[in-house]
């Protein structure tokens, strides 16, 4: 086993530094790094032309001269030495010093949109698997493939041009009409009807609760002003949260299952007991803080998942920490919410942002930041995550669809487990292995796509510092760029290597 | 989708397998395939459409220096004709439209009056060129690459497959952004064939693994036996038997050429002006949106339909080569399922 991951590690560097030298002399023949000096008619043009050529060694022909920049990022494997040193841009600024802020907005932009891709298109997928052939199957097949033939930059402009400039409108006057009322009524009805399924009547009833809901809290809100003023308020919070508890709980151990009942219950109650009284503690809480928060209400629900006891803990906890996480997060939401006044006067009533990832000269604590940063990122994790999102559906419905056909499953029928059972704790589990694999490919893309939603909403990242470097014929951002990115799909590829040996018992590694 | 032309003619509705399974007379392997694809409507459709799509583009303007039956080229500088909006109107004269006609533009016309419609069909002729050009070369280099090290394994294979890994490190976007820096100002011919020299790296892994299982079969043992040479076993005996996987994934190739194509163009990596891109022609009307939103439309419409086209015959030659998939039925299964009993972990 050590062995192996040793090999694979070497393997992994040898590959890397292979690519960097094909990259290296592909962008150097490619690229002319004194453009801009020899057209311009500066009376020291051949003074500036000689000191480019000496600082970034022009003079060196390419592949040579990948030499020399490898030597520079070997001294980055010298540990707490801080030698790094990724050679220079045209303008004389070192590449280790801007990468680390590009780093963090893109890696910020790649992981939510990541995580969300996940999250959507695993569900969808299964859900589509297990109504397979049916109306909601074929729209979501449909969808997938138009998804998969848009092209990533179409996404982010219409975005950009319909929902960030639609909304901010919007918001000028923020009532929705009769009209608008009912037909998103209908929409949203449709939805739900054809994802629980069921026959005609159920289906009937759960159009009509579903849409009129809809429609009835938006009528509210829209009376209310709840646009300007957002904030989800005591009532509220404690549906939800009663909510969340009921369905962790029927969704991972089945309502009759009186322990993880009691285990959603605990949990909910001491979140909204932290909803009331840490409301003065948020006021002055940093990330630092919210962060402590966040493990210590994971942890209470792990804790009070082992304490309820039975003979399948496990289980009891997982209830616990969903529960115990979402809930968390809705008190988070609402004191978020709060902020939203603030944003708006900030940003002269345009809070959706177009351009850049932060609004420039905003001070304040981590909620107004966090929703700024919010306001800003939506849209490009949007144009993002849709690359992938189908890719995940399509996954996972033919790995459902393929595990529930398995032996094993028709076992687990047999002997009269409940269709709950089957499905989260024998076939998906199962289902998700294949899913490892999809995942490394995917980090790689999403961190090529990021270039192109970079470019369109105009964020400082990794991608915008490869399409200015690549434009300006500047070698070493660009090769920056190719190090970090390649060394992440690399990275990702050998995890999930790793997660698949784990998971499947079947795979053995020599 | 229906079908559009003859092929509602054949008059029995007999799923094609179930035909072939009925049928006494034995069929090829080919046939077999080719009456999977034909029952699949919607593939059919997606092969005569963009069909009809690409010959439209190219009677449109014509081929180089052969004219077309479209007044207009597409780097022409014409007078402004109604704001260069368009004059493509499709609502006929007795429902209170004006009537179906092209007139003067029919897709308007850009910011110093070029027309529309001609620059529109110029990208679409260069994003099939590139489709065509970009799946054919990286098909057959990853053919080649995936077959030499299927069949001779050990270290001929380590080799050919690390080769693979250092050209697959990098992601499609990035390497094509170099390439199309280098090399997209000498046409959109030169883009094409070097772009397919750097997507090979995942056909070549599928038909290796094809060669690998497929070389341990019978069949090439009786070659060998035979005296094939080695070139004649992996073309004339194990290519054959893995066809299924190559056309296929030069299909999906394909759809995503398209897709790779514009979106560097629309970077500035691809086709430059004054050749046309899809990409190109919405990276350049990107900040015309709110006052002419046609010239951002038109370019994406076609986009989206070519891909998505291409994309639908993919799938369709998935299914008639590998029908394995289309087997399984949940609602089958669900009609038997007994009704849910008490949760194991509730009992005591």
């Amino acid at each position: 086993m050590v062995s192996f991951i040793l090999r694979r590690i070497l393997v992994s560097i040898l590959i890397l530094i292979a690519a960097s030298f094909l990259m290296y002399v592909m962008v150097g023949y490619s690229a002319d790094p004194l453009q801009d000096l020899t057209s311009s008619n500066s009376p020291n043009k051949q003074q500036l032309i000689n000191a480019r050529v000496s600082l970034l060694d022009l003079d060196v022909p390419p592949p040579l001269r990948w030499v020399l920049w490898l030597g520079g990022v070997a001294k980055c494997a010298v540990p707490f030495a801080n030698a790094c040193d990724l050679g220079s841009t045209v303008s004389k600024a070192q590449v280790v010093d801007i990468l680390p802020n590009a780093l963090a907005a893109t890696v910020q932009l790649v992981t939510f949109a990541l995580v969300l891709a996940i999250l959507l298109g695993v569900t969808i997928g299964i859900i589509t698997a297990l109504r397979q052939y049916s109306g909601l199957d074929n729209t979501v097949t449909f969808v997938s493939f138009f998804l998969y033939s848009l092209p990533a930059f179409l996404v982010a402009v219409l975005l950009k041009e319909f929902i960030a400039i639609g909304f901010n409108d919007f918001l000028r006057d923020p009532v929705i009409g009769g009209l608008a009322l009912v037909v998103i009524g209908l929409v949203i009805g449709a939805i739900w009807q054809s994802l629980l399924g069921g026959d005609a009547k159920r289906r009937l009833v759960v159009f009509l609760v579903s849409g009129l809901a809809t429609s009835g809290v938006l009528l509210l809100m829209s009376a209310t002003g709840w646009f300007m003023h957002p904030g989800l308020g005591a009532i509220p919070i404690i549906l939800l949260v009663a909510a969340i508890a009921l369905g962790s709980a029927t969704l991972l151990a089945g309502l009759r299952n009186r322990r993880a009942l009691i285990t959603a219950g605990i949990n909910a109650a001491i979140a909204l007991v932290a909803y009331f009284t840490l409301q003065p503690l948020f006021d002055i809480s940093s990330a630092g803080t919210l962060f402590i928060l966040a493990l210590a209400t994971a942890a209470v629900g792990l804790v009070s998942g082992f304490l309820a006891g039975g003979y399948d803990r496990g289980q009891n906890m997982r209830v616990g920490l969903v529960t115990a996480l979402l809930s968390g997060a809705v008190v988070l939401l609402d004191r978020f919410m709060q902020s939203w006044g603030d944003l708006l006067t900030a940003t002269n009533g345009r809070p959706i942002a177009t351009v850049g990832s932060k609004t420039p000269g905003l001070s304040g604590d981590v909620w107004l930041g966090g929703l700024d940063a919010f306001a800003h990122l939506t849209l490009p994790t949007i144009a993002l995550l849709l690359i992938s999102f189908a890719g995940y559906t399509r996954y996972s419905r033919a790995g459902m669809l393929e595990v529930l056909s398995l032996d094993y499953i028709r076992t687990a029928r047999a002997k009269g487990l409940p269709e709950r059972t089957v499905i989260v704790r024998h076939a998906f589990r199962n289902m998700l292995i294949p899913l490892t694999t999809l995942v490394a490919f995917d980090v790689g893309a999403l961190l090529g796509g990021a270039i192109i939603t970079e470019k369109v909403f105009a964020i400082p990242g990794m991608g915008s510092l490869f399409n200015a470097g690549l434009q300006r014929g500047d070698l070493n951002p660009v090769m920056g760029y190719f190090l970090i990115v390649a060394a992440m799909a690399i990275t990702f590829n050998f995890l999930a290597d790793m997660a698949y040996a784990g998971l499947d018992p079947r795979v053995r590694i020599r | 989708m229906s079908t559009p032309t003859g092929l509602g003619a054949t008059p029995p509705e007999i799923p094609a397998d179930e035909l072939a399974v009925a049928s006494s007379v034995p069929e090829s392997q080919g046939r077999l395939i080719w009456r999977r694809f034909v029952g699949n409507k919607v593939a059919v459709a997606s092969v005569i459409i963009l069909l009809l799509i690409i010959l439209f583009s190219f009677s449109a303007i014509g081929i180089g220096p052969i004219p077309g039956w479209w007044q207009y080229g597409y780097k022409a500088l014409n007078p402004q004709v109604n704001g260069g909006n368009p004059t493509l109107s499709l609502v006929p004269q007795f429902l209170g439209g004006n009537g179906i006609s092209l007139g003067e533009h029919p897709f308007g016309q850009d910011r110093i009056g070029k027309d529309y419609f001609a620059m529109t069909m110029r990208g679409i002729q260069n994003s099939a060129l590139v489709m065509v050009v970009l799946g054919l070369i990286a098909t057959v280099v990853g053919v080649v690459v995936g077959a030499i090290a299927g069949y001779y394994r050990g270290t001929v294979d380590a080799i050919l497959m690390r080769v693979t890994d250092v050209f697959i490190v990098i992601p499609a976007l990035v390497i094509g952004s170099v390439v199309g820096h280098w090399f997209g100002a000498l046409g959109a011919p030169v883009l094409a064939i070097m772009l397919g020299f750097f997507s090979w790296m995942g056909i070549a892994r599928l038909v290796r693994g094809e060669f690998l299982s497929l070389r341990e079969r019978e069949f090439v043992e009786a070659a060998r036996v035979a005296g094939a040479s080695d070139m004649r076993i992996i073309f004339k005996h194990i290519l054959p038997n893995a066809m299924g996987v190559v056309i296929v994934s030069a299909t999906l190739i394909m759809a995503s050429a398209i897709l790779l194509e514009t979106a560097l163009s629309y970077l500035g990596y691809g086709i430059r002006s004054p050749d046309v891109s899809l990409g190109l022609l919405i990276s350049s009307n990107q900040s015309a949106f709110q006052t002419r939103p046609w010239l951002f439309w038109w370019p994406g419409a076609f986009i989206v339909s070519l891909a998505l086209l291409v994309n639908f015959v993919g799938d369709g030659l998935r299914d008639a080569f590998d029908p394995r998939h289309r087997r399984f039925k949940l609602s089958k299964m669900r009609e038997t399922r007994p009704e849910p009993e008490p949760e194991l972990e509730t009992q005591p």
